[in-house]
């Protein structure tokens, strides 16, 4: 059984680059929730020049959009997407800082590089238990692009939010079977 | 003749769709329940969670995962039924409305593929009509995640290529899938039909409960040999972490087909599996 790791945001370089493929982690701090339609507006931004809608530096992005949340509860069920979408967007977000990522399954080479070339992490959170995952999240406040409902840019603040190491600064993939 | 009034069909798809999303099926929770005591490290520890994860969403009645999916319901309508009081369509649609509604499940349909802008009630469904003898309308609902759905594939293959290219072709989307559909998946097979009938044979075999088998043992063994294969040489595991458990569940549906073709799909689900029917 591997070790745990407790680790709380802002990421600095020495904590990224001390990370290793299949190392198990505890998350805590702020996360910032962008999937599909958010990644699709901020590289539109990008392009455009504009300031991004949160700072990225030593961030951790959340590919993730909840359901609704009931009353009385902080949030509604929460746990990452299939990191393969974002694949063509996250390369230009690495190089603008943002080099920490949650989401679940495989990175094509071109994310792989720009994590070797930039000192990033990118960690798999299981998929599909959601409501228990909801459990590390201790408050929620929409942070821009509201239109887009579930996949809106929304601050988390998690406590122990557990996932693992899927492709650390040396270009390491947990998922590859050769390894 | 049997007469059922729309607003009883509407209450029925928006109990389904939240029930689909908050319980998991007795088979699915079955299968884990005896994979975490095979598998060990990591795989177990993922399975624990799984198993956890689906108290958690009973106790506080909330879906087992964020994703809920666009919603596929299939009627089987009785040819000796009348529906009254309006229009079916519109009531399965005013159905998934108010279960996505009351029941906190998320909004994850958009009204156009390429202007994609969210619909914020989860509809329009997708439905399937199927009429057939009797007096009763049973009411399939299967909420279908698409981290799962698009690792799905279909292909035409032709009469010489045979069953080995039709097992390569399983095996093969299996492989290409991966850690992406949320294993342990299930893996639902059309071989046959038409290009449309096949896709949907795929899907209606994702709804078969574990343990049932295709009624001709060439089929079934099949399945048995698909299944086992999958799971002890692809080591893709419980969230893609590697492990003996990828695949709860392989079932084959099949059809006649033209002399010129051998269609093949492969529709897979994540290990939530989400279905639930009623008869009314």
């Amino acid at each position: 059984m591997a070790e745990f790791r407790e680790l709380t945001i802002p990421f600095s370089d020495e904590t990224i680059k001390s990370l290793k493929c299949g190392e198990i982690c505890y998350i805590t701090g702020p996360i910032y929730t962008a999937r599909d339609a958010a990644h699709q507006r901020m590289a539109d931004m990008l392009a455009a020049g504009e300031e991004m809608p949160f700072d990225f530096e030593g961030n951790v992005v959340f590919y993730a959009g909840p359901s609704p949340t009931k009353p009385g509860m902080v949030i509604g069920s929460i746990g990452p997407t299939t990191a393969g979408r974002m694949d063509s967007f996250a390369p230009d977000l690495i190089a603008k800082g943002l080099k920490v990522m949650i989401a679940k399954g495989s990175r094509n080479d071109a994310v792989k590089k720009s994590v070797v070339e930039h000192g990033g992490v990118y960690f798999a959170g299981i998929g599909g238990i959601a409501a228990l995952m909801s459990e590390c999240v201790k408050s929620v406040e929409l942070v821009d692009f509201e239109d887009l409902g579930p996949e809106a840019i929304r601050r988390l603040e998690v406590e122990k939010l557990p996932v693992v190491v899927a492709l650390d600064s040396d270009g390491n993939d947990v998922y590859d079977r050769k390894r | 003749m049997k007469e059922i009034h729309v607003s009883k069909i509407t209450d029925a798809v928006a109990e389904l769709c939240i029930k689909a999303c908050v319980v998991v099926a007795p088979d699915v929770r079955a299968y884990m329940e005896q994979a975490v005591k095979e598998e060990t490290g990591t795989a177990r520890q993922v399975l624990e969670d799984m198993l956890k994860n689906q108290d958690v969403a009973i106790e506080r009645n909330m879906p087992i995962c964020q994703d809920t999916g666009m919603t596929i319901v299939f009627l089987e309508l009785g040819q000796d039924v009348h529906v009254v009081g309006g229009d079916l369509t519109a009531a399965v649609h005013e159905g998934v409305r108010k279960g996505y509604d009351e029941g906190y499940l998320r909004k994850s349909v958009v009204a156009d593929p390429i202007h994609r802008t969210n619909t914020n009630d989860n509809t329009p469904a997708v439905i399937h009509y199927e009429v057939v003898p009797g007096d009763n309308l049973k009411i399939t609902v299967s909420p279908k995640g698409f981290g799962s759905e698009n690792k799905s594939r279909l292909k035409m293959l032709v009469p010489g290529d045979g069953i080995e290219c039709v097992k390569n072709f399983v095996l093969e989307t299996v492989r290409l899938a991966g850690p992406n559909p949320c294993p342990p998946i299930v893996v639902g097979v059309g071989v046959g039909g038409s290009f449309e009938l096949c896709a949907k044979m795929a899907k209606q075999a994702l709804l078969r409960p574990f343990g049932s088998r295709h009624p001709d043992p060439y089929w079934a063994d099949l399945e048995t040999e698909l299944h086992e294969k999958i799971n002890a040489t692809m080591n893709i595991g419980p969230a893609g972490l590697g492990g003996i458990t990828t695949a709860m569940a392989v079932h084959i549906n099949t059809y006649a087909t033209h002399i010129a073709g051998l269609p093949v799909a492969v529709n897979i689900a994540c290990h939530a599996n989400r279905h639930e029917e009623t008869v009314l």
